[in-house]
């Protein structure tokens, strides 16, 4: 059902998003953009250069796992199998019946929920990696970091990238919590 | 003689190890190598690798012909924000008159400037961004003496890895060569058409608008070509090396 690639290029995902949130926050915390700081205890780096240096060190391998999980979804079918198609009138109806807790859980074949939802992470994490080029060379890549509205645009969009994966994974925590069974379906491959 | 590079590589773990240990919680730890808390210095050496990685990547990606952009009067940022390793009131206040410049390492010509020889050569003027580590940024307009004609006039080896920079602060900093010979680095004498302020770095600061500020010393009394690795004041610490826009 999962096959090993979706399932090693998931949890290599989940240690690389990790680092990059929590080493994330602390950056932050260096020139908060909002009038709020995170907690420390949840900040990754116990200073700035050290927040830094494994920033520019997980990005890599966030960009190098998510590249492989792209290229073998697109080339297998695995994504359009998976995660399409996507109709408004579907997604409507699974998420009233998913808030009025009458949504049952299949991990053999995604509802129209699920599939909105992964397909939107998917692009949250395309959109952190773009604007986090764009921030890190905003000289050299120049004509990227101008299509995001300039150096100080990008940085709210990056931030808005990580808000959006942030909510993603409390919603998915809570529902793997609430259906623990799926967590050995992304471990064992077997549903 | 000792191989530049072995010798960098070896500054550079000796000074980042210092820095980058304890950077990981224990949870986080297990998490990224699975192993006990006495490889702490495996995690270390894993990022100072990453962050030489990183220096090769922005050298590669770097462009002479990339300009920064520029932006019009009206967006000077008013005021323009002071940072520094000391507090605005520690801010060192150099005597003009008295002020030289010296230049040392693979030059011809060693003679120390003085801030008139400076001002007598050809000018040049930017309103760039500067954009600091911490994430912030200001757009600024400085004037002063283009790096790379400064260079020539030493006589400098312009095949040497670095210039580095002691200030008269105790701050320290180096560049690479390409960025040196980058039309907009400029050994900047002026903010905003006045003579740099001592908050902005009088008598000469550094401005180099495709790296980061902290890459944009003040107060520059020494200027060295060298081709061993020079490190700098927050280098040794951790902070990438290469650091460009």
């Amino acid at each position: 059902m999962y096959p090993l690639i979706a399932r090693i290029t998931h949890w290599i995902n989940a240690a690389a998003m990790t680092v990059m949130i929590g080493s994330g926050w602390q950056i932050y915390n260096a020139s908060p953009l909002f009038p709020f700081a995170f907690p420390s205890w949840l900040t990754l780096g116990h200073w700035l250069g050290a927040a830094l240096a494994l920033h520019f060190a997980a990005m890599w391998l966030l960009a190098a796992n998510f590249a492989l999980y792209l290229g073998y979804g697109v080339i297998s079918g695995h994504i359009r199998r998976r995660l399409f198609p996507l109709r408004p009138r579907e997604i409507w109806h699974d998420a009233m019946a998913a808030l009025r807790f009458r949504l049952p859980h299949d991990s053999a074949q995604y509802n129209a929920v699920q599939r909105l939802l992964y397909v939107l992470v998917g692009c949250g994490i395309a959109l952190a990696i773009v604007s986090g080029l764009a921030i890190w060379k905003p000289v050299q890549l120049y004509p990227l970091t101008l299509v995001l509205g300039g150096y100080e645009v990008a940085r709210r969009v990056h931030f808005l990238a990580m808000s959006g994966i942030v909510a993603f994974i409390v919603v998915h925590l809570t529902l793997v919590a609430i259906v623990p069974s799926t967590l050995r379906h992304m471990i064992t491959g077997r549903t | 003689m000792i191989d530049p590079s072995l010798h960098r590589r070896g500054l550079r773990r000796a000074s980042r190890r210092l820095f980058l240990r304890g950077t990981l919680s224990i949870g986080a730890l297990s998490l990224l190598t699975g192993c006990n808390l006495e490889d702490d210095d495996a995690v270390d050496r894993v990022l100072s690798a990453m962050s030489r990685w990183n220096d090769t990547v922005q050298a590669a990606l770097f462009s002479r012909a990339r300009m920064a952009p520029t932006y019009p009067e009206a967006d000077i940022t008013d005021p323009f924000p002071f940072n520094a390793y000391y507090k605005l009131d520690q801010v060192r206040h150099v005597d003009g008159a008295a002020w030289r410049l010296e230049v040392s390492g693979l030059v011809t010509e060693r003679r120390p400037w003085t801030l008139a020889d400076l001002a007598a050569l050809p000018q040049a003027s930017q309103i760039t961004r500067h954009i600091c580590i911490e994430g912030w940024s200001a757009i600024g307009k400085w004037g002063g003496v283009p790096f790379r004609d400064f260079l020539a006039r030493v006589g400098a080896d312009t095949r040497a890895r670095y210039v580095s920079f002691r200030c008269a602060d105790d701050y320290r900093t180096s560049i690479d060569m390409a960025t040196a010979l980058h039309k907009q680095t400029l050994l900047a004498l002026t903010f905003r058409d006045a003579p740099l302020p001592a908050m902005y770095g009088f008598p000469m600061k550094l401005r180099v608008p495709t790296k980061l500020g902290f890459k944009n010393p003040k107060h520059i009394i020494a200027i060295e070509v060298t081709n061993v690795y020079p490190g700098g004041f927050w280098e040794d610490y951790g902070y990438n090396w290469f650091s460009g826009s």
